[in-house]
C-alpha cells in the first residue's frame, strides 16, 4: 500500500509554503521579505481574535445577571413553555410542588421521566442527538476545530473574483479586489455560522447556514452600503431543520440544498418560492454534509451514522453506500461529475467511486454506479527524518478539496489536537483522471509557525493553474498559488505559461505514484 | 379542425388516462384509510383489545360494504370534478367583489352544490360507520312500549348534526377551493417518482386535513349554535318528525359541549377531507408528470405529436405547458434529444426544430415584456392622464400597432422572427387564454378605463386584437424606455401631441356626449367611493394584480430555462451553427425583459413577499412566481454570458443592450 512516505518531507518550522511552480512547492523562510510579498496580495488578510467583538456571555446565562423575583406559576408556566417547550413546562411544574396539587406535580414528573428515557433510548441509536447544537456544529463541520476558530467559513463567488467569509462574531464580510468597500453581514437570526456558499449564475446571492435557518443575502455588487439591510436577507426556515451544517448550490444556480443532522429529511429549497421538498430515506438519522457534483448530476449525502448517500439529481433518486467503519466524513466530486473521494472518520485512506453515465442512446433515469469503493491513498502515520528530528505527518482526514480543472487534491489532515508536535496539516497531491485515475505526491503546505490550517478553498477560477486559499487558525488567510499548465484547458500560444520562471529540474522520483487504477 | 383534434389527441389519450388512473389509486387506498377512520371513530381507552376485535368485524358487515361502494362512487365523482374544474393557470380576484362573483359563478356554484351532496353522502356513511346514537335519523318517540305509541317518530339530532356538518365542511371545502385556488396543478421545480412524491406529501396531508377539519368543525358549531333551528324545523316539516321534548336540544351551549360529540364531528370531517384530499394529490402528481414529446417524428402521421409542434399549436394549455416543461428537462438532461433540435432537415437543410422551438419560446418572453410595460404605464398613469374615450383611444392604437408591428421583436438587426403582422395576430390569439387572468379586473369600476382595455380578453374580431402595446410603446422600445422621461401613457393621446404622430388623431377627437358621460361616470364613482362597504369590496388587494400579471410564468420559466440551457449547450453541441443566427434576439429579448422585470418591482407591493401559509393544500407557488421568474431570467442571462464570455461582444447589438450585457459579463448585475 503507498503511503505519505513518498512525500517529500515537511519544512522546518519556521518555512512557509509560498507556491507550487515546475512541478515543486517553493517555499519561504520565515524572513521578512517573504512574508511581505505574501501580504502584498490584497486578498490576503489577517483577522486577529482580538480584533473581533465575541459575545462573552449566551442569551441564556444572561439569567443569572437578574434578580430572582417571584411570579405566578401560570407566568412561569408560560415563559417555560416558550422557553423549553414541553419538557420546560413539565420541568417548571415538577419543580414547583408546593403550588401545585399532588397529583399534578406528580404526574408531570412521571411524564418528564418517561420522555427522558424515551430520548435518551433514541440518543442511544443516534448518539449526535443529545449533543448541544453548538457540538453538533463543531462535530460535523468541514472546518477543522469550528468551535474555536475565528474564519468560520470561507467561499469563494464561482465567477466573480470575489469571496465571502463568516467570523467568530457571526458576522459575514465580502471582500471584492475591485471595489473599495467591504460589505459586513449581520442578522439577527444569523448566529453560528456552519457554512456560506455563493450561488452560481447570480452575482449577488449568498446562503449562509445559520444554527436555526438558512439565510439568502441579495448583496448588490454595485451598491457602496457597508452594511446591507437585513430586509436584503431571505430567511428559509423550516420546523425541525436546524441547525444546518451543510449547504450545496445546484451548479445551475436553480436549487439549495440543506442538510441538518436533526432532521432526517434532506431540503431541496426552492428558494425564489421560499418552498421546500423533503428528501426522505430511512436509516442514518439525519444529514451532515452535502456536496454536489459539478456537472449537475449527483449530490453526496452523508450522514452520522456509518452510511451515506448519492442522489440522483434528475428523478432524486438516491444509492444507499454504507460504510463499515464510521461516518462519511468529506467528500469532493472530479470536476466532471464521474468520480467521487471521499474520506470516512476513523479510517486514514482516500476512497474513490466511479460513476459511469449512462449510455447516451438509453434515456434511463438512473445512472448504475460501482459496486464498492476503491482505495486510492493511505495517509496513515509516516515519520519523516529531518534536520529538526523526526516528525510524524499523517492521520485521519478532515476535509477534502479537488480544484476545478482536476490537476490538484488537496487533504486537511487532523493530526492530534494533544500532541504538540503533530499539527494540522495539508497534503497535496497530483491528479491525473485521464486515461486512468492517478494520484501523485506533491508536498505538504505549510503555514508560519504556530499556525493551523483550519479550512481549505479552491479558487473555482484561477487562470495560471490552481489556487489554494487556507485560513489558518491564527485568524490570516493565504491564498497558494500552484502555477501548471492544465491539460484539459488549451493554451493558445506561450502566453500561458506559469509566471514563475524558475527551472529547476525535479530528482527522477517523480514518476512515483500513490495510485493508480493499473497497478490496483 | 386541426388544432382541435390535436388538443383531442392528448386530452383523450393522456389526460383522460391519468385522471383515471389517479382516481383508481384514490379508490384503492380507501380501504385503508376507512380502516382507520374506524379504528378511531369506535376506540374506547378501557377496552383497546376488544375495540380492535370489534372493528374487525364490524369492518366485514354488510352495512360497511355498502357504505364503502358509497364512498368509492364520491371518490369517483370528487376525481371526476378535479379532472372538470382544474387548471394550470390561477384565476387570481384583484378585489374582494370579484372573488366574491367567482364564488357565485354558476360554474363554482355547482361544483359547491355537488361537493356539498358529496359530503351529506360521506356523512352518512360515517353515521352508520360510528353506529350508536348516531346510526338512524328517527327513532321512537316514546320508548319501553313500542305498541301503544301511535308510531310517532322523532328526528335523532345527532345523526341530523352529523349530516349537517358533512354539508357544511364539503360546502366549505369548495369555497376554500376557490379562494386559496385549489384547482390550480402547480409544477414541481423537483422531479420525483410518483409514489416517492406521494409518499412525501402524504404527512402534510394529513396534517393540514386535520388542521382544516379543525376550522371547519369550529365555524360549523357556531353556525349550527345560532341557525340551527332552521334546518331542523326543515326537516322534521318534511319528513313528519317530532322533536323530543325530553331530550336536551344540541343547539345549546350544553348539548353543543359533548365532548363526544365534538370528536366524532371532527374524526367524520378529517376523515371527509383527507379523502378529497388524496384524490386531489394524486390527481395534480399524475397530471403533472413529465410527458416526453418526440422532437421530430419519421412519420408524418405523427408530425402533429412532435414537440415543435405542440408548442406553437394553439391547444389545451396543459399541453402547451407539458410541452415547456418537456423542452426545460430535454435542454437540460438529455443531449441526445438536443442534437434533435439541432438538427437540419433532411431535404432543404432549414433548422426547422429550433426556429419552431425558439420562436415560440420568444414569443412567449416579448409576449410577457409587452404585458408588463403596458401594466406598468397604465399604473404610472393611474389618476394623472385620464383617458378621455376609449373608443377613440382604441382606434389610434390599433393603428399603430398593426403599422409598426411589424418590428415587435424590439431588435435592431430583423431577424426571420415574426416579420409579418399576421404572425403577431396569430401569436397573440394563442397568448389569449394567457391574459386572461386579468379578468377578474373587469368587474373593478374603479379600474381606470385603461386597465379595462388591457385587461378585456383580446377578441379577434376586434382591430386592436393584434397587441396589448400602445404606440408609445413600440416608439420608445429601441430605447428601452428606461431613458425616456415623459411618462405620458396610452391613457391620452392628446396630452402628447408631439410624440406620437398618429394619422388618426384627429378624427378621434370625443364628442360632447361623451365627455357628459364620462363626467357622470366620474361623479357616481367619486359618490360611491366614498362608502366604506363599497369600498372594501371594490379596493384593489395589494399585490394581486402583480400575481395577476405573472400567473402564467411558470410557462416563461421554462421557455427561458429552455432557451438559455439549449444556447449553453449549443456552444459545444450546435454542429450547424443554427442557434448563432438566433442568439442576438434571444439576447435582447432577454435584456429586454429583463429590464421591465426589474422596472416591475420597482411598483409597491410588487416586491413584497405573501405570507408563508403553512398548512393549507391549496398551493401558494402561484403567488411567487414572480421572483421565481426574475430568478430564472438573471440565472438565464448569465448561463447565456458564462458560457460565451467575451464572444458575445461579437454579437451586433444596440448600445443600450451592450451595455446591459457588459454588466452580466462582469458580475454586476
Amino acid at each position: 500500500m503507498c503511503s505519505l512516505a513518498l512525500f517529500p518531507a515537511p519544512l522546518p518550522a519556521g518555512q512557509t509554503t509560498l507556491c507550487e511552480s515546475n512541478n515543486e512547492l517553493l517555499s519561504g523562510g520565515g524572513s521578512t521579505e517573504d512574508r511581505l510579498k505574501q501580504e502584498s496580495s490584497p486578498l490576503s488578510l489577517y483577522f486577529p481574535r482580538e480584533s473581533l467583538k465575541l459575545h462573552c456571555r449566551t442569551e441564556s446565562s444572561s439569567k443569572a445577571a437578574f434578580l430572582d423575583h417571584s411570579e405566578t406559576l401560570w407566568m412561569r408556566s408560560a415563559a417555560a413553555w416558550r422557553d423549553g417547550g414541553l419538557t420546560g413546562l413539565l420541568d417548571e411544574i415538577t419543580n414547583s410542588n408546593t403550588e401545585v396539587p399532588k397529583w399534578l406535580s406528580v404526574s408531570s414528573g412521571f411524564t418528564l421521566a418517561l420522555i427522558r428515557w424515551f430520548s435518551s433510548f433514541h440518543g442511544s441509536l443516534f448518539p449526535h442527538l443529545t449533543m448541544s447544537s453548538e457540538d453538533m456544529l463543531a462535530e460535523f463541520s468541514q472546518v477543522l476545530n469550528w468551535s474555536d476558530c475565528v474564519v468560520r467559513a470561507f467561499a469563494w463567488h464561482p465567477h466573480a473574483d470575489k469571496f465571502a467569509l463568516a467570523l467568530l462574531d457571526d458576522s459575514i464580510k465580502i471582500y471584492n479586489p475591485k471595489s473599495a468597500t467591504t460589505p459586513t453581514l449581520k442578522h439577527r437570526l444569523q448566529k453560528s455560522v456552519a457554512a456560506v456558499q455563493w450561488k452560481p449564475l447570480c452575482a449577488s446571492a449568498l446562503a449562509v447556514a445559520c444554527q436555526n435557518c438558512l439565510l439568502v443575502w441579495h448583496v448588490d455588487p454595485c451598491s457602496l452600503s457597508t452594511r446591507p439591510s437585513s430586509g436584503c436577507a431571505q430567511v428559509l426556515s423550516q420546523p425541525g431543520h436546524s441547525p444546518v451544517t451543510s449547504i450545496a448550490w445546484s451548479p445551475s444556480g436553480s436549487l439549495l440544498v440543506s442538510a441538518s443532522p436533526m432532521d432526517t429529511a434532506m431540503m431541496v429549497w426552492d428558494v425564489a418560492a421560499e418552498s421546500c421538498v423533503p428528501l426522505q430515506r430511512v436509516g442514518g438519522g439525519g444529514v451532515t454534509f452535502l456536496s454536489w457534483s459539478p456537472d449537475g448530476s449527483h449530490v453526496l449525502a452523508s450522514t452520522p451514522s456509518a452510511l451515506f448517500r448519492v442522489w440522483e439529481t434528475r428523478m432524486w433518486t438516491c444509492e444507499r453506500w454504507p460504510c463499515v467503519k464510521g461516518r462519511c466524513q468529506s467528500g469532493c466530486w472530479s470536476p466532471d461529475g464521474s468520480r467521487l473521494l471521499f474520506t470516512v472518520q476513523g479510517e486514514m485512506v482516500i476512497y474513490a467511486l466511479t460513476f459511469t453515465d449512462s449510455p447516451a442512446g438509453v434515456p434511463t433515469c438512473t445512472t448504475k454506479g460501482p459496486q464498492a469503493a476503491a482505495v486510492v491513498a493511505d495517509l496513515s502515520e509516516t515519520t519523516f527524518n529531518t534536520p529538526d528530528g523526526d516528525i510524524m505527518v499523517g492521520g485521519e482526514i478532515q476535509s477534502l478539496a479537488w480544484d476545478p480543472t482536476g490537476e490538484r487534491l488537496a487533504v486537511l489532515l487532523k493530526g492530534d489536537s494533544q500532541a504538540a508536535d503533530r499539527p494540522a496539516v495539508i497534503a497535496m497531491f497530483k491528479t491525473r483522471t485521464t486515461p486512468v485515475f492517478e494520484l501523485l505526491p506533491c508536498g505538504f503546505v505549510q503555514g508560519e509557525a504556530g499556525a493551523e490550517a483550519r479550512l481549505i478553498q479552491f479558487h473555482p477560477n484561477f487562470q495560471h493553474g490552481a489556487l489554494l486559499t487556507v485560513c489558518w487558525s491564527s485568524g490570516r488567510i493565504t491564498h497558494v498559488p500552484f502555477y501548471f499548465l492544465s491539460t484539459s484547458v488549451p493554451h493558445f500560444g506561450l502566453g500561458g505559461s506559469p509566471s514563475l520562471p524558475r527551472p529547476q529540474e525535479r530528482p527522477a522520483d517523480f514518476n512515483q505514484s500513490l495510485f493508480t487504477e493499473l497497478a490496483s | 379542425m386541426f388544432s382541435a383534434e390535436q388538443s383531442c389527441w392528448f386530452v383523450r389519450k393522456v389526460i383522460c388516462w391519468r385522471a383515471v388512473a389517479s382516481i383508481a389509486w384514490a379508490v384503492l387506498l380507501l380501504p385503508p384509510i376507512t380502516a382507520v377512520f374506524v379504528i378511531l371513530s369506535r376506540f374506547s381507552l378501557l377496552h383497546p383489545i376488544q375495540t380492535v376485535s370489534e372493528c374487525l368485524t364490524f369492518l366485514t358487515s354488510a352495512s360497511v360494504i355498502f357504505s364503502f361502494i358509497l364512498l368509492c362512487g364520491v371518490i369517483i365523482m370528487v376525481g371526476f370534478l378535479n379532472l372538470e374544474y382544474y387548471t394550470v393557470i390561477p384565476t387570481i380576484a384583484c378585489s374582494k367583489i370579484a372573488l366574491l362573483g367567482q364564488l357565485l359563478h354558476p360554474r363554482h356554484f355547482v361544483n359547491s352544490l355537488a361537493h356539498c351532496i358529496m359530503g351529506i353522502i360521506v356523512a352518512w356513511c360515517c353515521a352508520i360507520t360510528i353506529g350508536g346514537r348516531y346510526e338512524a335519523v328517527a327513532y321512537p318517540c316514546t320508548p319501553g312500549d313500542g305498541a301503544d305509541s301511535s308510531h310517532q317518530m322523532c328526528l335523532n339530532e345527532y345523526h341530523f348534526i352529523l349530516l349537517l356538518a358533512g354539508a357544511f365542511v364539503g360546502l366549505s371545502h369548495s369555497m376554500l377551493g376557490v379562494i386559496y385556488n385549489m384547482n390550480y396543478v402547480p409544477f414541481h421545480t423537483v422531479q420525483q417518482y410518483k409514489y416517492l412524491r406521494f409518499k412525501g406529501s402524504l404527512p402534510m396531508l394529513v396534517k393540514c386535513s386535520a388542521t382544516q377539519a379543525l376550522y371547519s368543525v369550529r365555524n360549523y358549531i357556531v353556525l349550527y349554535f345560532f341557525l340551527g333551528y332552521i334546518p331542523k324545523a326543515w326537516i322534521c316539516k318534511t319528513l313528519n318528525l317530532h322533536l323530543n321534548s325530553s331530550v336536551h336540544p344540541l343547539d345549546s351551549i350544553a348539548g353543543l359541549l359533548d365532548l363526544n360529540l365534538l370528536y366524532q364531528l371532527w374524526v367524520s370531517a378529517g376523515f371527509l377531507l383527507l379523502t378529497w384530499h388524496v384524490t386531489l394529490l394524486l390527481f395534480r402528481i399524475f397530471v403533472t408528470e413529465v410527458y416526453s414529446f418526440a422532437v421530430q417524428s419519421s412519420f408524418t402521421e405523427d408530425a402533429h405529436q412532435c414537440l415543435p409542434k405542440v408548442l406553437t399549436g394553439k391547444q389545451s394549455m396543459i399541453l402547451k405547458f407539458l410541452a415547456l416543461q418537456d423542452l426545460a428537462l430535454l435542454s437540460q438532461h438529455s443531449p441526445l434529444r438536443r442534437v434533435e433540435v439541432f438538427s437540419l432537415s433532411q431535404p432543404g437543410g432549414h433548422p426547422h426544430n429550433w426556429n419552431a422551438i425558439s420562436k415560440e419560446c420568444l414569443s412567449l418572453l416579448s409576449d410577457l415584456t409587452q404585458r408588463l410595460i403596458a401594466y406598468h404605464d397604465t399604473v404610472a398613469t393611474n389618476g394623472r392622464a385620464k383617458s378621455l374615450s376609449t373608443g377613440s383611444e382604441r382606434k389610434t392604437s390599433s393603428e399603430t400597432s398593426v403599422t409598426s408591428g411589424t418590428d415587435d421583436l424590439m431588435s435592431p438587426r430583423p431577424t426571420f422572427l415574426m416579420k409579418t403582422p399576421a404572425s403577431v395576430f396569430a401569436r397573440s390569439i394563442v397568448g389569449s387564454p394567457l391574459t386572461a387572468p386579468f379578468t377578474p379586473d373587469l368587474d373593478s369600476p374603479f379600474a381606470s378605463p385603461a386597465l379595462r382595455r388591457l385587461t378585456a380578453p383580446p377578441d379577434p374580431f376586434s382591430p386592436w386584437s393584434g397587441t396589448v402595446q400602445s404606440p408609445h410603446i413600440m416608439r420608445r422600445v429601441p430605447k428601452l424606455w428606461s431613458t425616456s422621461t415623459d411618462s405620458q401613457v396610452n391613457g391620452s393621446p392628446p396630452a402628447s401631441p408631439a410624440s406620437v404622430p398618429s394619422p388618426k388623431q384627429e378624427q378621434s377627437k370625443p364628442s360632447l356626449l361623451a365627455q357628459f358621460l364620462q363626467n357622470r361616470k366620474e361623479q357616481v364613482k367619486h359618490f360611491l367611493a366614498k362608502r366604506v362597504l363599497i369600498m372594501y369590496l371594490f379596493n384593489k388587494l395589494p399585490e394581486a394584480s402583480s400575481q395577476a400579471l405573472f400567473a402564467d410564468s411558470q410557462a416563461h420559466i421554462w421557455a427561458l430555462e429552455g432557451l438559455s440551457y439549449l444556447v449553453q449547450a449549443s456552444f459545444s453541441e450546435d454542429q450547424f451553427g443554427v442557434v448563432q443566427t438566433a442568439l442576438p434576439s434571444i439576447l435582447s429579448c432577454m435584456l429586454v425583459l429583463q429590464e421591465a422585470v426589474d422596472r416591475h418591482f420597482k411598483l409597491p407591493h410588487a416586491s413584497s413577499k405573501p405570507v408563508r401559509s403553512a398548512s393549507s393544500l391549496g398551493d401558494s407557488t402561484h403567488k411567487t412566481l414572480r421572483f421565481a421568474l426574475r430568478a430564472t431570467l438573471k440565472t438565464a442571462i448569465y448561463r447565456i454570458t458564462t458560457t460565451f464570455g467575451n464572444h458575445l461582444n461579437a454579437i451586433q447589438m444596440s448600445a443600450e443592450h451592450r451595455k446591459r450585457l457588459q454588466q452580466f459579463l462582469e458580475n454586476k448585475e
